[in-house]
């Protein structure tokens, strides 16, 4: 060993290196600190995993979708949050579109995708949110609108012709023919529906604000979360929800609230992060009652 | 809440930072070396009472990155064939190749989804591993450096094997064993369990996942790593469980950073020199956490104005200052760790985490790499000041002549150089066009979020683009890989030319480098270098964005 050159004792000892710490800290720790964990934390260490008549139904930790085959909110449970992934664990992420992703690809009647199904378009941002607004507004009964959104639940987005100058001719982008366009003139110029397939974009983008006040629909309603599998939903939301999950089961809406209450985590210290509702653990709340 | 929350965060680490710098300030300068530690020595075939000139710790350093990348992409490659595979195929090569070079370089850019690519094995002794020495190399490099200052008429500065495992056993690991429980008492899972199915409430199926993941988690931070055990990163449940795991995580990743400054200032003899770089590192970081807050509550973007407040990508328990204090302390640390998703941020929100990156991370930085890319600069403003008075500059006692102005220039240079040009050549080229989830301005965003990422070895992202084909694999691999090792030469070498100077006595016309009038010159060099370098693409990028909306 002393012989060898220094180069090649060099990168021997990297080797070397290498593989001692690989069994030090990549074997030893992790194996130490899961010994550790097991026996002192056992249940959160396997995933604070709920079960149900001995049967394990979720995590406590995972958020889950509480709906039917078809896709649909099941009326006597609290909802989720929309999820960039459909809350399956094997594929958390988030949405990743920008905050100025408001013009959609309308869907070519007729046009096929890439794998041969029906061309689907795709939605903006801006529209996905709209569109969620209007669906919980129904489900529970309130008012859907929001600002920037089109009473039939799109983006309320023009785009406008020339990109500079004085316009003349404006198209509401999100809305596909032969919807009525949002807004009937804009600057004097008769708006037009959005006509799939048609290429807009040279135009202006121009979102319009509307006169829509305060959303009775709260935030985390309407956007999907980082993990796509977030446990929880605000206060607000819960809140939103409590009259429709009561009127569904049949109970006082002030069990409902006293259960909300109860399966609220506040702040952590009273300054950390946001009150948040676990919608899993409130559910099974509700059903064992 | 969200000021309760940054002066927590703060008071903390101001309580920390002395104890803790002055015990990683005992670890490298001891004599002794511990039985286990004599142990591991011998294993390794090194004598650890040796010192190395400049170049022979550059080359032990280099031949271990090199050994270490060959393994982590040897682990990838052949998983199937390994234990705890969980029955996932091989990784593909460019995927293989771009995940070991950024785990090696201290990146951790995440080009692969954790859970449906990684085993179990790779995961903790493969990717894990490199989270802890990846660490320790660039706390290594950081040391040598100020070692470089503090010594005189030497040509040593070191010896790359015992600063490496100190780094590794005696500054890292006890601090990760102990964040890890605390992290499973905040819902992180530790386990080797598969994927298991379970029926819903409502009937359908989940596959709840399990793994090391708090182990693997705590060093992810600790050692401003950020590669995720899943791909939804540091927001992910079994990652980040409650608002609190969230606080201690921000705490973790600012922790080493923050305290090397005291290190730093034992080392040369002088503790106010280390609070004049830490003085800097503060006010940086604190104006930075302070407009990225300021931005995202403000939510000022069609999207968020619709919603009523920035809350796509991020999760409820955070909310969305605390989000946004997340991903500030992850930029400005050479981290990437994310708690939400940032190409989903405000245009001015998304703008300052690029913008932190493009300082070069050196408010606090990466650990280690934050204090030697702080101290660069330290080096290039006494030169800019020596230039105004006609003076020779010096800093420390050690005369900053042309070898080592032209060693911390070429420090200066890489990453602007790999970022521009990476970020023209995708912009040029279909196969990088076409991995842009958005269009306009954010599209652009995106590119010059990924190659500024990449060359400064943090590892966020503008998630949307899709970065896992063969051309981004491979141009943010050389990027990850050049960017981490080129300054690592230079600042080597500037130790190693540094340690050999015998110090000039301080005079009258010194400039004392230890006063606020030196702290608001290093920020001005900082703040101005980065502006002029970077402010044209910021321009088309997310300033566009944030002007037309």
């Amino acid at each position: 060993m002393e012989r060898m050159p220094g180069w090649i004792r060099q990168h021997l000892a990297a080797v070397r290196a290498v593989v001692v710490l690989t069994v030090l800290l990549g074997l030893a720790y992790p194996l130490a600190v899961t010994g550790v964990a097991q026996v002192l934390l056992g249940d959160r260490a396997d995933g604070s995993l709920i079960e149900r008549n001995g049967r394990p139904v979720g995590s406590a930790a995972i958020g889950q979708s509480f709906t039917d085959a078809h896709g649909d909110p099941v009326g006597r449970y609290f909802q989720s949050r929309p999820s960039a992934g459909g809350y399956d664990p094997l594929a958390s992420g988030a949405s990743n579109l920008g905050p100025e992703d408001v013009v959609d690809t309308l869907p070519v009647p007729g046009a096929k995708d890439a794998e041969g199904g029906p061309d689907e378009g795709r939605r903006s941002l801006l529209t996905q949110v709209c569109a969620r607004s209007k669906a919980v507004g129904e489900l529970e009964g309130v008012s859907g609108a929001r600002p920037y959104c089109t009473a039939d639940g799109v983006g309320a987005v023009l785009k406008v012709f020339p990109a500079v100058g004085t316009p003349t001719r404006a198209v509401s982008v999100n809305q596909a023919c032969p919807a009525a366009p949002f807004v009937a003139v804009y600057r004097g110029v008769r708006v037009e529906c959005g006509r799939p397939g048609e290429d807009y974009s040279a135009g202006r983008t121009v979102p319009v604000r509307g006169g829509a006040g305060t959303p009775a629909v709260p935030a985390d309603a309407v956007t999907a979360s980082g993990s796509g599998l977030d446990p929880h939903i605000s206060v607000a939301y819960a809140e939103l929800q409590a009259p429709r999950v009561a009127r569904e089961r049949g109970i006082p809406v002030d069990k409902v609230k006293a259960l909300i209450d109860e399966y609220t985590t506040g702040r952590a210290l009273g300054f950390m992060g946001e009150p948040a509702v676990n919608v899993l653990r409130l559910n099974l709340a509700l059903d064992e009652e | 809440m969200a000021a309760l929350f940054i002066a927590s965060l703060v008071l903390t680490l101001a309580l920390v930072h002395k104890p803790f710098g002055d015990y990683m300030y005992r670890v490298y300068t001891g004599d002794r070396h511990t039985p286990p530690e004599r142990l591991v020595y011998r294993l390794i075939g090194v004598r650890p009472g040796t010192e190395q000139r400049w170049g022979a710790y550059a080359r032990s350093l280099l031949a271990f990155s090199a050994v270490s990348l060959l393994v982590l992409y040897g682990l990838q490659r052949l998983q199937d064939r390994l234990w705890l595979s969980l029955g996932l195929p091989p990784v593909t090569d460019h995927i293989a190749w771009n995940t070991a070079v950024s785990f090696v370089t201290n990146t951790n850019w995440q080009a692969y989804a954790g859970e449906s690519t990684m085993g179990h094995l790779v995961q903790m002794a493969g990717l894990a591993v490199q989270n802890f020495v990846s660490a320790a190399v660039g706390m290594a490099v950081a040391i040598a450096l100020v070692r470089g200052f503090a010594r005189r008429n030497t040509d040593t500065i070191g010896n790359f094997w015992v600063d490496l495992v100190r780094g590794a056993v005696r500054v890292l690991l006890p601090i990760a064993f102990v964040g890890a429980l605390v992290l499973v008492a905040g819902g992180l899972v530790q386990n080797f369990a598969a994927p298991h199915e379970l029926t819903t409430l409502t009937g359908g199926t989940q596959s709840v996942t399990g793994g090391p993941v708090a182990s693997q988690e705590v060093i992810k931070e600790l050692g401003t790593n950020g590669g995720g055990f899943y791909n939804a990163n540091s927001a992910h449940p079994f990652e980040n469980g409650t608002s609190w795991t969230n606080w201690f995580e921000i705490l973790l990743i600012l922790v080493i950073p923050f305290s090397l400054p005291r290190t730093f200032g034992k080392m040369v003899g002088q503790v106010r020199q280390g609070y004049a770089i830490l003085a800097v590192m503060a006010t940086i970081a604190l104006v930075s956490v302070t407009l990225t807050n300021v931005f995202e509550l403000g939510g000022g973007a069609t999207v968020p104005q619709a919603v009523g407040a920035a809350m796509e990508g991020k999760e409820v328990r955070f909310g969305v200052a605390d989000s946004a204090t997340f991903a500030a302390a992850t930029t400005l640390t050479s981290t990437g760790a994310v708690d939400s998703f940032h190409d989903s941020y405000t245009p001015f929100g998304g703008m300052m985490t690029m913008f932190n990156m493009m300082l070069g991370e050196v408010a606090p930085g990466g650990v280690g790499s934050g204090l030697y890319g702080m101290l660069v600069l330290a080096v290039i403003t006494v030169f800019v000041a020596g230039l105004m008075v006609g003076r020779t500059p010096e800093y420390l006692g050690k005369k900053i002549g042309s070898r080592e102005i032209k060693l911390a220039s070429m420090y200066f240079l890489v990453t602007p150089i790999l970022v521009l040009v990476g970020t023209a050549l995708a912009m040029g080229n279909e196969a990088g066009l076409a991995g842009l989830l958005n269009g306009g301005p954010h599209g652009l965003s995106e590119v010059l979020y990924a190659f500024t990422s990449a060359s400064n070895n943090n590892g966020s992202a503008f998630a949307g683009l899709t970065v896992n084909t063969p051309w981004y694999d491979v141009a943010l691999g050389l990027c990850m890989l050049l960017g981490r090792f080129l300054p690592i030469i230079f600042v080597l070498g500037l130790a190693g030319s540094l340690a050999r100077q015998t110090p000039v006595p301080e005079s009258a016309g010194t400039l004392p480098t230890h006063r606020p009038q030196f702290v608001g010159m290093v920020v001005g060099v900082t703040v101005i270098l980065v502006a002029l370098t970077f402010l044209p693409a910021l321009a088309l990028g997310p300033i566009a964005e944030g002007l037309l909306s």
